[in-house]
């Protein structure tokens, strides 16, 4: 089984993309990369030297010093410039390269301005899309990014992908190897039935899937988190009226102002703030401007809220210490039932009235804080970190599926296995159980960039004594 | 050397087979059938279709090819059918898709009958003689000599050497000249064979030895009867009545072992004397103490080599040792204390052909009209020859009426597995069927072979009208009684489900059709007959066949799919006129295979050794813009 890479047919290049090149998140600088034929022109129209002047060429494979203004000649940010000549560049075009200073603003704004001056967006995975079809990358290397392009994975992502894709193949191929070892004496039986080989039995089948099945389950999951380290947790603070949503808001972000900006979401009227807490990446949604009214339930914001609720990897509801459990309170609870919700009990500085005694779970697992006294917040990010990250806030150490592509092939392995416990359960004969159990090992095979066939051939005939 | 004989232009054929083995009768009989002037020459009239190993035909896979060869209006299962002594279903504890049917076959017989057939063929003449050489006219016809001076012209040739050509026997320290089984060699084809640009390989295979019946312990072995009821190997049969003869299980001891060890220095194998590649699904018995030192004991089957003969074959016991060591290695093992050697086990180098120079239809990717089949093509077993044999047949038949060729995927046939893997991929060892190679076994069962392939050989003109009219009854009767389980509504009566609940089956809530209930793991066709008096009585193959789909049909569904997924990709055609070398990003190892190979599709491409996804995908790109100019 092969899959496919390009969905859509590709002209040869006339456009220039561009795009921010660096993870978002907490960098110390951020690049913003350039391709194509005009990279180099539409560099000299908004890059100005240390003295301020327009420069008219760069120096190829040179730094040099700046800065970029926008169209209205606006100052953006300091700046040191690259220019790669084609063809010897990663796309075999003109690249050039801005580093600007970190956090989202400068960067976005460079990226803006370009765009304004006609480069296009790049699609995810596009300057790496572009180096294979140019012939530029060598392929005895290049099975990972090829997979990227397959994924239309963020190239921004290339360099952390192939770090950790040795990994990755590594534990994929030793659940494929204990496959392999099953499959092939499988194979034995009931190619080989007249010899006296061990006979596979559907319990060693069973307890295989019993130990795999959860082994790919985490993997899976880990591409939430995968997922979540990339765009931030989406998160929505939710609470009655001035029960201190805007200041714990307003605490997150001011304490955090360096790295704080605006991100226009997928809708218009939906105003995101990323910021990053101790390298915990918080998306927090706002939902400010959700006006107060008379009707109680629009009054606290939650049918407004609601499908931002819905979208939200994350809830913070927070209770008002010093006034008791109110409706308002339980409607919302009753919104948010099936999220994940850090509650937190805000004002302790306050003589506590709050009574969860009807909610124990809560009572349990609530932070307290006084926001206005600066009390408790570290709490409140050792929570979300160990509610997303299992404790374990370094995630670039861990293995963990980005790629949507190898996701959607865990998920198929992971059905194939279900698929051959029930089978067990239905009684089923060795041999159709065993029509899942390669597919699983296929797909696997699939996220390595291999086929397994042949392997299984070879696994039959140095393992089992048989013929003639 | 003698004196040049004179050579002579006997006779102007349409095809001529070289070879009578499995593979040569089935494509001499294909081509003759399909109305083309055939001749078949052979060493010798004595080995048409000689078993030189295993006295069996089928096994798991193998079976399948079996099925495969006669719905397409093969001869080897029908021959099989008339000269077999016992006979099993494989596998009958697992699923339907690894049943496999095994005969012992009396070789004798086998070969006898085989004989007849080819005698009695119309259009088809054998002859005893050795060819030597084949060369291309202008006019894109062939000639092909003989050691006897004559020369045949013929508008298509089929090589079928199997194991002869430059035969070199081994038995420890002794070497010699030999064909298969003390028959003569055909030492001067294969610089024939180079001469016209052929990559040749050398092989090595090798056959145990056959001990007197009566020199044998029985007592001390484990008895292996045939199926109480045998099912036929051919569809045209309905039955098979014979009495059956026993084989017998025994193992090797501690001693042969020993023995072995002691003495593999005199094995050439580990002497360095043999070089060529022997088959790991066959190996010696040295391999196996060798390779697989924690073995106590190894199994070995003790059957008859036929009716008239006390010759027993010992399979398990392959090796290459001396002679005088084999006496004793023999008589080490359990039972075979007093065996009396026969013949002597001994290995045998050959030379084959790289068959990744063969087209899908097996004609040389060089050379039009000149085809290759069975053994010679770096297979082994007496059914992948025989498959590919009819194969070829078909094939030049196809060629020489500027027909389309006939290629079966691996979605359609074992044969289609077996020729795919075979030139598609290479082999470096003798390459034996397995079901384990099959994508889609479950699709590939051996008892829809004929729903699989009468059809195809019918358009083609192999399948008899007989075999038509029994191939579309039994369709039809299948169809009907599926199409009637699904009507039988049940409705949930008390005696109905406490009839069921006896049976551990849970009760009916809502009226349910007889073939859901079927898929129930403890109802099957037989016992659910109390719910449906008016059924028809049915012949067991058609009952187990209709019990098979409807049981099973989830997973056939599932199979169903991963073919559509196949078919997509070996439906993507690659243009007969790419250069490779135009492809930049190819890396060069995969630009070599491709322009080597030259798949037909990019399903094949992609499944050629060294060939990676990486490369598929560069290759995709790569066609998707050149469709683009």
């Amino acid at each position: 089984m092969v899959s496919s890479v390009l969905e859509s047919g590709d002209e040869m290049f006339n456009d220039t993309i561009a795009a921010i090149a660096t993870f978002p998140g907490n960098a110390g600088i951020n690049i913003i990369r350039l391709s194509g034929k005009d990279a180099l022109n539409i560099a000299l129209k908004i890059f100005i030297d240390k003295n301020r002047e327009k420069v008219t060429n760069f120096k190829a494979r040179y730094l040099h010093y700046g800065y970029i203004r926008d169209e209205n000649d606006r100052i953006i940010d300091e700046v040191l410039i690259s220019y790669m000549k084609a063809p010897n560049t990663y796309t075999r075009e003109d690249i050039i390269e801005i580093n600007c200073h970190g956090g989202i603003i400068s960067a976005k704004k460079i990226l803006d301005t370009v765009l304004s001056y006609g480069c296009r967006p790049a699609e995810r995975g596009e300057f790496t899309k572009r180096a294979f079809l140019n012939g530029r990358i060598d392929l005895t290397q290049a099975e990972a990014v090829l997979d990227i392009i397959n994924s239309k994975t963020d190239s921004s992502h290339e360099i952390s992908v192939k770090h950790l894709e040795g990994r990755l193949s590594r534990q994929i191929n030793a659940v494929i190897d204990e496959i392999m070892d099953l499959l092939a004496n499988i194979e034995v039986n009931i190619d080989f039935p007249e010899y006296d080989e061990d006979e596979i039995t559907i319990e060693r089948v069973k307890s295989l899937c019993d130990k795999i099945g959860p082994q790919l389950d985490k993997l899976i999951k880990t591409a939430d988190t995968g997922k979540i380290f990339k765009e931030g947790i989406k998160t929505v603070i939710l609470g009655k009226p001035n029960v201190g949503k805007s200041s714990l808001m307003n605490f997150l972000l001011n304490e955090n102002r360096a790295i704080v900006t605006e991100i226009p979401g997928t809708t218009r009227d939906t105003i995101e703030e990323f910021v990053n807490i101790k390298g915990v990446p918080l998306r927090i949604i706002d939902t400010a401007g959700i006006r107060e009214t008379d009707d109680m339930v629009e009054r606290i914001g939650v049918e407004k809220a609601l499908e931002k609720v819905r979208a939200a990897d994350l809830v913070m509801m927070i209770f008002d210490s010093s006034k008791g459990l109110e409706k308002e309170d339980e409607i919302i609870l009753d919104y948010i039932k099936d999220k994940k919700v850090i509650y937190i009990k805000n004002k302790t500085d306050l003589e506590n009235k709050l009574d969860l005694s009807s909610y124990k779970k809560i009572e349990e697992d609530i932070i307290n804080v006084s926001i206005l006294q600066n009390q408790g917040l570290d709490d409140i990010i050792d929570k979300i970190s160990s509610m997303f990250f299992e404790g374990r806030l370094n995630v670039t150490d861990e293995l963990i599926i980005n790629n949507v592509r190898h996701k959607n092939l865990l998920i198929k392995a992971k059905k194939n296995m279900d698929d051959v416990l029930k089978s067990i359960e239905n009684n089923m004969t060795i041999d159709l159980i065993e029509i899942d159990l390669k597919e699983a090992m296929e797909n696997l095979g699939l996220i390595v960039g291999k086929s397994v066939s042949d392997d299984l051939v070879d696994k039959i005939f140095d393992e089992f004594c048989i013929g003639k | 050397m003698e004196d040049r004989v004179r050579e002579f232009l006997e006779e102007s054929v349409d095809v001529l087979v070289i070879g009578a083995g499995h593979a040569g009768c089935e494509a001499a009989l294909a081509t003759a059938r399909l109305g083309l002037k055939t001749i078949m020459v052979t060493l010798s009239l004595d080995s048409i279709a000689m078993m030189p190993c295993n006295p069996n035909i089928g096994g798991t896979a193998k079976g399948h090819l079996v099925r495969e060869i006669d719905a397409l209006g093969g001869e080897m299962a029908l021959n099989i059918d008339k000269t077999m002594i016992q006979c099993k279903m494989l596998n009958r504890s697992k699923g339907p898709a690894v049943h496999s049917l095994r005969a012992q076959a009396d070789k004798k017989r086998y070969h006898t009958e085989m004989k007849k057939v080819i005698e009695n063929q119309k259009n088809l003449r054998v002859i005893q003689t050795e060819a030597t050489k084949i060369t291309v006219n202008e006019d894109e016809t062939f000639n092909v000599y003989t050691k006897l001076g004559a020369y045949y012209r013929a508008r298509a040739v089929i090589v079928t050497t199997g194991t002869y050509l430059r035969g070199k026997i081994h038995i420890g320290e002794l070497n010699f000249s030999s064909g298969p089984d003390g028959l003569a060699p055909a030492n001067e084809l294969s610089k024939s064979l180079m001469d016209l640009g052929i990559q040749l390989v050398r092989f090595k295979t090798g056959t145990p030895a056959r001990i007197h019946k009566d020199s044998i312990d029985y007592e001390k072995m484990a008895v292996q009867t045939g199926d109480d009821e045998i099912i036929p190997f051919s569809f045209m049969n309905d039955e098979i009545k014979i009495d059956q003869v026993p084989c017998y299980i025994t193992y090797t001891t501690r001693e042969t072992h020993e023995l072995i060890r002691e003495n593999l220095h005199r094995s050439p194998l580990y002497a360095g004397v043999i070089k060529s590649v022997g088959p790991r699904y066959c190996p010696s018995l040295e391999d196996k103490v060798v390779k697989f030192a924690d073995k106590e004991k190894h199994q070995l089957f003790v059957e008859p080599e036929g009716l008239d003969t006390k010759e027993m074959y010992i399979q398990g016991m392959s090796t290459s040792l001396p002679y005088e060591v084999q006496i004793q290695m023999y008589r080490s093992m359990t039972g075979l204390e007093n065996a009396q050697i026969m013949r002597p086990a001994y290995a045998i180098e050959y030379d084959a052909i790289d068959p990744t120079q063969l087209k899908l239809n097996l004609e040389l990717m060089t050379i039009k009209n000149l085809f290759f089949a069975g053994q010679i093509n770096g297979s082994s077993g007496y059914e992948e020859a025989a498959a590919q044999g009819l194969m070829a047949g078909i094939n030049a038949y196809l060629s020489l009426n500027n027909k389309e060729p006939f290629i079966l995927d691996r979605s359609e046939a074992y044969i289609g597995v077996l020729i795919d893997d075979l030139v598609t991929k290479g082999t470096n060892e003798p390459y034996r069927m397995m079901t384990s190679r099959a994508e889609y076994r479950l699709l590939l069962r051996q008892d829809n072979a004929d729903e699989r392939l009468t059809e195809k050989g019918y358009q083609i003109g192999l399948v008899t009208e007989e075999r038509y009219r029994r191939y579309k009854d039994k369709k039809q009767k299948i169809e009907n009684e599926i199409e009637r389980l699904r009507k039988i509504k049940i409705t949930p009566k008390p005696e109905i489900n406490d009839a069921l609940e006896n049976m551990g089956s849970t009760p009916l809530k809502i009226p349910t059709s007889l073939y859901d209930l079927m898929k129930r793991t403890e109802l099957n066709y037989d016992n659910t007959l109390f719910l449906d008096p008016e059924r028809p009585d049915l012949r067991k193959e058609i009952k187990d066949y209709v019990e098979t789909i409807i049981k099973y049909e989830g997973y056939i569904q599932k199979q169903i799919a991963q073919v559509d997924q196949f078919k997509k990709l070996e439906n993507r055609k690659i243009p007969k006129d790419i250069n490779y070398d135009d492809v930049k990003s190819l890396r060069i190892e995969a630009r070599q295979k491709l322009n080597k190979i030259r798949p037909d599709s990019i399903g094949q491409a992609s499944r050629i050794s060294g060939v990676s996804p990486a490369d598929i995908n560069v290759l995709l790109v790569y066609l998707m813009t050149h469709n683009q100019k």
